[in-house]
């Protein structure tokens, strides 16, 4: 059985060496997709566009015109008029406008004016504000971030970004593999071969799975070289985690192709089942402490989420193998599950 | 020319014979701008707060209860050892540390304040500056009450265009574009796909169709349905959220147009260069989070570096996200979002052109 499985396996091997511009394209993609955005995307805000609308020219208005001017939070962008206000802001050629009051001088008024448009933006920039400009015992704090302290928002894309990827390449690009020689009628010549079926499914996964180790020691390599993600939680950790998280991403692909019939029908369903519930519920991008009740549970569900999660803890956090223990369990067993109902459908689908 | 009204009535009866698609146009958009605003919602709340108060004063108490009153924060612990609240924080129940030194209250009154130490988990950036900001602003108004010497400066706040910082509103306009995205992206590049593996475009290219009547009748179905698909969504965010085009509604529908144009002009390019379905689902996927992540839908496009700016010019989302966001909630007018236009009809025609001349029909 050693040499049928092995020769299996090479027979999907060579499909997918034969297919180099594939190939490529799992193996580039990914390491342009770190790279950039662990260089472009990021959530700080700096860089804001001040304008300033002071109607009288006093000292003190340029001395907090100079305190703006010193930082590289804002661009000053100019002295306006009243008028102009709403001009500026609706045309994005200032995002804030600080207004100083005629008697600034004594009294010390004055008012931000932000495009409420971009709500975090608004809100950072108003609190940036406040500090540079001043007023009501903001030099009592002194501010420290713990963990990314450059807040590099790299960190918080590249977990989500591994929990997409093997998802990609192990749910969908397995399924759809699998349907196609179901389209083009090779399915039935391999089912008549000697080989049980399950091998025939197992040797469709172990290109793939392969695959996506490589992918993923290149994420990795990226990750803590170039992109200085700390993986202090221990590099083995995450592998274990990742193969968890590969298998189970194979058993949901087996379970997409066992129900779909052609490759279209594969295609959307996985990005049904799989790409959006992750895009969406998987805190990949958005928090799911913030979602509605009824919608956080469905988080709960999808594995990419505590995948995810769990990769945010070992790579970024570097907190020890006990921190991730939950995530670990409800991983496995959903893996378990997946598993299970991918080879009973299987068997099923021959008998029946 | 006259082949051309006979190629998009057959992309039309496909479309119609098909038994996914029409109900996929019809439901999809519906349902996504009914519960993407909810998801989409990266406002900053209930941030997690410890408290080490090693003062153990009048004035720290006062402190902690600004906090606890705070709608933003939720004060998880109190203590007096710092250890203890960072080990909170190290397992993800506490984002925000603020720690009160010992003596605070005297160093206070005496004039010579010691520092508050606030320290923020910034796995989350935003989440960590925000957070931090909010704990900030509790604990000073606290210490306002104590010293109205510190409220010499009077700041006020107002915000232009989304007075409550509702974060959906912003998330809208922006969820509309990968709407039509997705529509615009996959369905055509899909559709061209199977075609080549079927064998079906074959028979295409054996007849004297022309190059140019064969890649529009594989474009103009989907401006149309991208049309369609904004219309459907707008009504719905209309009728649901009550959030309507603060802007020229023209413009949208225009700036649509447009955006549609370049996008399946880019899918149809993509499946000219595909032979399988994996292939083109691959690229597919990789421009389209990068659209989506480098467009500005997440992240301000002004915090890249200067060079990343420049690239997502060639960025169809890009223009369109800053489009529909001032459109929707400014109300700036087209002529003042000019530049974006342009962008928008440059990459639209561009995308037209390397559609049609990357289908390779041999002559």
């Amino acid at each position: 059985m050693q040499i049928k499985l092995s020769s299996f396996v090479r027979k999907e091997m060579l499909h997918i060496l034969r297919d180099p511009r594939t190939m490529l394209v799992v193996l580039v993609i990914p390491v342009v997709l770190i790279l950039l955005f662990g260089f472009t995307v990021s959530t700080d805000v700096n860089h804001i566009d001040v304008a300033v609308c002071a109607p009288v020219r006093s000292d003190a208005v340029r001395k907090t015109l100079e305190r703006l001017c010193r930082t590289d939070l804002f661009r000053f962008k100019g002295f306006i008029d009243v008028p102009d206000i709403d001009t500026r802001l609706r045309t994005g050629k200032a995002s804030a406008v600080v207004v100083l009051a005629d008697d600034y001088e004594t009294s010390g008024r004055y008012q931000v004016i932000l495009d409420g448009a971009d709500v975090n933006t608004a809100r950072v920039s108003e609190g940036y504000l406040r500090g540079v400009i001043g007023g009501g015992g903001q030099d009592l704090f002194v501010m420290q971030q713990v963990y990314n302290p450059e807040m590099k928002s790299a960190f918080n894309f590249i977990p989500g970004i591994l929990g997409m990827i093997f998802l990609l390449i192990c749910a969908i690009m397995t399924s759809v593999s699998i349907v196609r020689e179901k389209e083009t009628g090779t399915m039935e010549v391999l089912l008549v071969s000697p080989v049980k079926p399950a091998y025939i499914i197992v040797s469709k996964m172990i290109p793939y799975l392969l695959l996506s180790l490589v992918d993923l020691a290149i994420i990795l390599l990226l990750a803590y070289y170039v992109l200085d993600v700390p993986l202090s939680g221990g590099v083995w950790n995450i592998i274990l985690f990742s193969v968890v998280y590969l298998v189970l991403a194979l058993a949901l692909g087996m379970v997409v192709s066992n129900v779909a019939k052609s490759q279209i029908a594969a295609l959307l369903m996985s990005a049904l089942v799989m790409m959006m519930p992750v895009l969406f519920f998987s805190g990949m991008l958005f928090p799911p402490d913030n979602l509605p009740w009824a919608l956080r549970w469905i988080t709960y569900i999808i594995p990419a989420r505590w995948y995810i999660d769990a990769m945010r803890k070992l790579m970024i956090e570097g907190v020890g193998l006990r921190s991730v223990l939950l995530e670990g369990g409800i991983l496995l067993a959903e893996t378990l599950a997946l598993l299970a109902a991918a080879m009973k459908r299987f068997s099923d689908r021959l008998e029946g | 020319m006259g082949s051309l009204k006979f190629l998009i009535r057959k992309e039309m009866i496909q479309f119609r014979r098909n038994k996914f698609l029409p109900r996929l146009i019809f439901a999809f958009p519906v349902v996504i701008m009914l519960v993407a605003p909810l998801i989409a919602n990266m406002d900053v709340k209930g941030v997690k707060l410890a408290v080490v108060d090693m003062d153990r004063s009048e004035l720290s108490s006062r402190i902690r209860s600004h906090l606890g009153a705070s709608d933003n924060l939720s004060l998880r612990l109190v203590t007096d050892d710092y250890h203890e609240a960072f080990c909170l924080l190290e397992a993800g129940k506490a984002d925000v540390i603020l720690s009160i030194p010992a003596g605070f209250e005297h160093s206070f009154a005496s004039g010579q304040p010691e520092k508050i130490k606030v320290d923020a988990n910034a796995v989350n950036a935003t989440r960590g500056t925000l957070g931090a900001q909010y704990a900030v602003l509790a604990a000073g108004g606290a210490l306002r009450e104590m010293n109205p010497t510190l409220q010499a400066e009077e700041m006020s706040v107002r915000y232009f265009y989304n007075e409550t910082l509702d974060y959906r509103f912003y998330m809208i306009p922006a969820f509309i574009v990968i709407l039509i995205l997705l529509v615009c992206c996959f369905i055509p590049a899909l559709n061209l796909v199977q075609e080549k593996e079927k064998g079906t475009i074959e028979q295409i290219n054996v007849t004297p169709v022309s190059k140019l009547d064969f890649t529009l009748s594989k474009l103009i179905p989907y401006w149309v349905i991208g049309l369609v698909v904004i219309s459907e969504a707008i009504l719905t965010v209309g009728l649901v959220y009550g959030l309507w085009p603060a802007g020229n509604i023209g413009g949208i529908y225009l700036a649509a147009f447009l955006f549609a144009l370049a996008m399946s002009g880019f899918a149809v390019t993509v499946a000219n260069f595909s032979d399988t379905l994996q292939q083109s689902i691959f690229v597919m996927f990789f421009f389209v989070m990068l659209f989506m992540l480098m467009g500005g839908l997440l992240t301000p496009i002004g915090s890249m570096p200067a060079w990343a700016q420049w690239v997502t010019q060639a960025f169809p989302t890009r223009h369109f996200i800053a489009i529909m966001r001032s459109l929707y909630l400014k109300g700036t007018t087209v002529a003042e979002l000019g530049i974006n236009y342009l962008g928008l009809v440059i990459l639209g025609i561009f995308f037209s052109i390397t559609a049609m001349v990357s289908y390779r029909k041999q002559e």
